[in-house]
């Protein structure tokens, strides 16, 4: 009689894919979604296509917030750290995009470590509040250094190029971000098998004993802050190849927040946390937009509060969530999947 | 370069770090009594101001007199901000009472969306512009041009400020609170209601944040980023030393007046910046404030 989800051997506990229902599951998601820009029309693909770059972000702030535990309200300004750099770079240099993303990747964790150096010695709020004064000086630079930027008037590039051919309509975007994102989140969820890995989930935990054990807690903080912030920077080159066109404004403190609450919607330090969370906040303000669309002929001026009404939405997740679930879609995903696995045994 | 220009600007900038000192004492309050950093205290001074506007304007409708605003408008302003603040409290701050402080930190963040957002439906993101408690005009003391509005902001906040100062250093809601605040369960097991010290501390807070809307939106313009001003705030709550009320006084005049210089010599846009690099320098060689309690924990 099976009464637990227990496991036997080491290797079995340390699998990437703990049981078949995940390991299934992983197969029928990766055949759905290489099949799905032959089947779905335009708008569909250019979503998931935006899911995927959110899910990248969101991927670097889990590393940061749900496995490290530190807050950061900066995300959304690393991104556009990386974003800026991809459309800077490819401008400058005329690379292609194997090359000016792994520039900004790189060129994003180093201003993430910038911003985070001063903070990582000391424990509990300052690094949140670095973050947020790191968001406000970056968008500030961005917006005062027109010479490279072009500050508000906003920056272009020229699209990524494979073969020759430049990826301009949603399917070919489609078929350059969305592998790139499944392997980001595939190395973070091996990441977490990893020491390093483990050593982040010591330093939440309990940073004393960690050091204790053996974590140097210095090296490891700046290793989360910099992967996270390459993650950021790789969530803004892709996010730059897909819209082609930046603005200043995008990346502001809301999208900071937003990251957050598709953090705590989807669930803290949980891989599937981040694709949960992404999928959320990307359709959220879709089906306002549609919801608002059907109230219109009732009165037309409510077009006008939808912004608002997200705002307002975004920030009633968090809280709602940190009150009633803290852990988020994915530990409800998980009990679902737990009640099946021990059918007809379940509690 | 003028001299005479740049004490002008000093004193602009000193006289705003008056209302900047009014606005911490409400961070820096709940963050002794109850170990929230509150960062949506931008959207309460907000939310604020624009009960404010409401109020009058309806007595405006009313047919009432200037009296009015400062006989009805201003403590129903207060009260009614106090009241919000204590809902805060009550609903979304109590249940988590003793637990680490991550949820409390993000509940605060998300209360920031929700009440921008709340306040953009409610009001319109045009701006507004509610009465202001001392009209404009300038006086000429010795060919120096003072702004009586802004005097008067500074007066009224440095005036409040004292109050709260004194009641919490002698008042026996003020003892509650420090007892709270230097060893929750003991202050619990001596007798002292701790969640009532936190639904004061809340309803003061909120309350002090309205006042200070009330004297900023006509300064500058009632919008909903208004809440904007509770983020560069914190510079003021983190060079004092987050858990000092005097630090925070002396730290509301150094920001008030870096921010001042800066628009005099950079330029008005590197004035918003000012607060943000202040954070990172004092976190760099001073995380604990000009007189904050230095038990920072280095790790």
């Amino acid at each position: 009689m099976i009464i637990g989800d227990y496991k036997a051997t080491y290797a079995a506990d340390e699998a990437i894919f703990r049981s078949w229902p995940v390991r299934y599951g992983f197969a029928a998601l990766l055949i759905a979604l290489a099949v799905l820009p032959f089947g779905a029309n335009g708008f569909i693909i250019f979503l998931v296509t935006q899911v995927a770059i959110y899910t990248v972000a969101i991927t670097g702030l889990n590393i940061l917030t749900g496995y490290t535990g530190l807050i950061s309200l900066g995300h959304g300004a690393l991104v556009g750290v990386g974003a800026y750099a991809t459309a800077v770079f490819a401008n400058w240099l005329g690379a292609p995009w194997w090359v000016v993303m792994p520039i900004a990747v790189v060129f994003t964790a180093a201003v993430g470590l910038v911003f985070g150096l001063p903070s990582l010695r000391i424990r509990g709020l300052y690094l949140t509040i670095a973050t947020l004064a790191a968001s406000f000086i970056i968008i500030f630079i961005i917006e005062h250094w027109t010479e490279v930027t072009r500050g508000d008037s906003g920056i272009t590039l020229a699209p990524a190029t494979i073969f020759g051919t430049p990826l301009v309509s949603d399917a070919q975007k489609y078929g350059l971000i969305v592998p790139i994102a499944i392997l980001a989140v595939l190395f973070a969820q091996n990441l977490f098998r990893t020491r390093v890995g483990r050593a982040f989930i010591a330093i939440r935990d309990a940073d004393y004993s960690a050091e204790i054990i053996g974590v140097a807690l210095t090296r490891y903080k700046l290793l989360a802050f910099a992967l996270g912030s390459a993650y950021a920077g790789l969530a803004g080159s892709l996010w730059a190849y897909n819209f082609l066109a930046l603005l200043p404004t995008q990346f502001e403190l809301q999208l900071s927040i937003v990251f957050l609450a598709a953090l705590v919607v989807g669930g803290n330090a949980r891989t599937l946390g981040p694709v949960f969370g992404a999928v959320f906040v990307v359709l959220i303000p879709e089906f306002l937009k549609w919801a608002f669309g059907l109230l219109t002929p009732l009165n037309p001026t409510i077009v006008e509060y939808t912004a608002p009404a997200n705002t307002i939405v975004y920030g009633l997740l968090i809280i709602g969530f940190m009150i009633f679930e803290p852990m988020g879609l994915a530990a409800i995903w998980t009990r679902f999947w737990r009640f099946i696995n021990l059918w007809p045994f379940s509690p | 370069m003028n001299i005479a220009f740049v004490i002008e600007d000093s004193l602009t900038g000193l006289m705003t770090g008056g209302v900047y000192a009014l606005i911490s004492v409400g961070i820096v309050l709940v963050f002794r009594a109850t170990k929230v950093f509150n960062f949506a205290h931008g959207a309460v001074l907000m939310i604020g101001a624009y009960f404010y506007h409401t109020i009058t304007s309806m007595l405006g409708v009313a047919g009432l007199g200037a009296w009015a605003i400062y006989v009805i408008g201003l403590p129903l302003t207060l009260i009614a901000a106090a009241l919000f603040g204590a809902a805060i409290e009550r609903v979304l701050m109590r249940p988590m009472i003793g637990q680490h402080p991550f949820p409390m930190i993000m509940v605060t963040v998300g209360l920031i969306s929700v009440l921008e957002g709340t306040a953009a439906i409610v009001w319109s993101t045009n701006a507004h512009y509610p009465p202001a408690l001392v009209g404009l005009s300038i006086d000429f003391v010795g060919g120096l041009a003072i702004n009586r509005q802004m005097l008067a902001s500074f007066l009224i906040a440095g005036v409040v400020f004292a109050i709260i100062t004194v009641l919490f250093l002698k008042s026996k809601a003020g003892v509650a609170i420090r007892a709270t605040a230097s060893d929750q369960s003991t202050a619990y097991a001596m007798g002292i209601n701790v969640p009532r010290v936190f639904m004061t501390t809340w309803m003061v807070a909120a309350a002090t944040a309205a006042l200070a809307g009330i004297l900023l939106a006509p300064l500058n313009s009632l919008t909903p980023s208004l809440s904007q001003v509770g983020l560069s705030v914190i510079a003021v709550v983190i060079l004092g030393g987050l858990d000092s009320v005097i630090g925070a006084l002396l730290a509301a005049f150094i920001v008030g007046w870096l921010e001042a210089m800066a628009n005099h010599f950079l330029g008005g846009d590197f004035k918003e910046i000012v607060p943000y690099v202040v954070v990172l320098v004092i976190i760099l060689i001073r995380p604990h404030g000009l007189l904050g309690t230095p038990e920072v924990e280095r790790v």
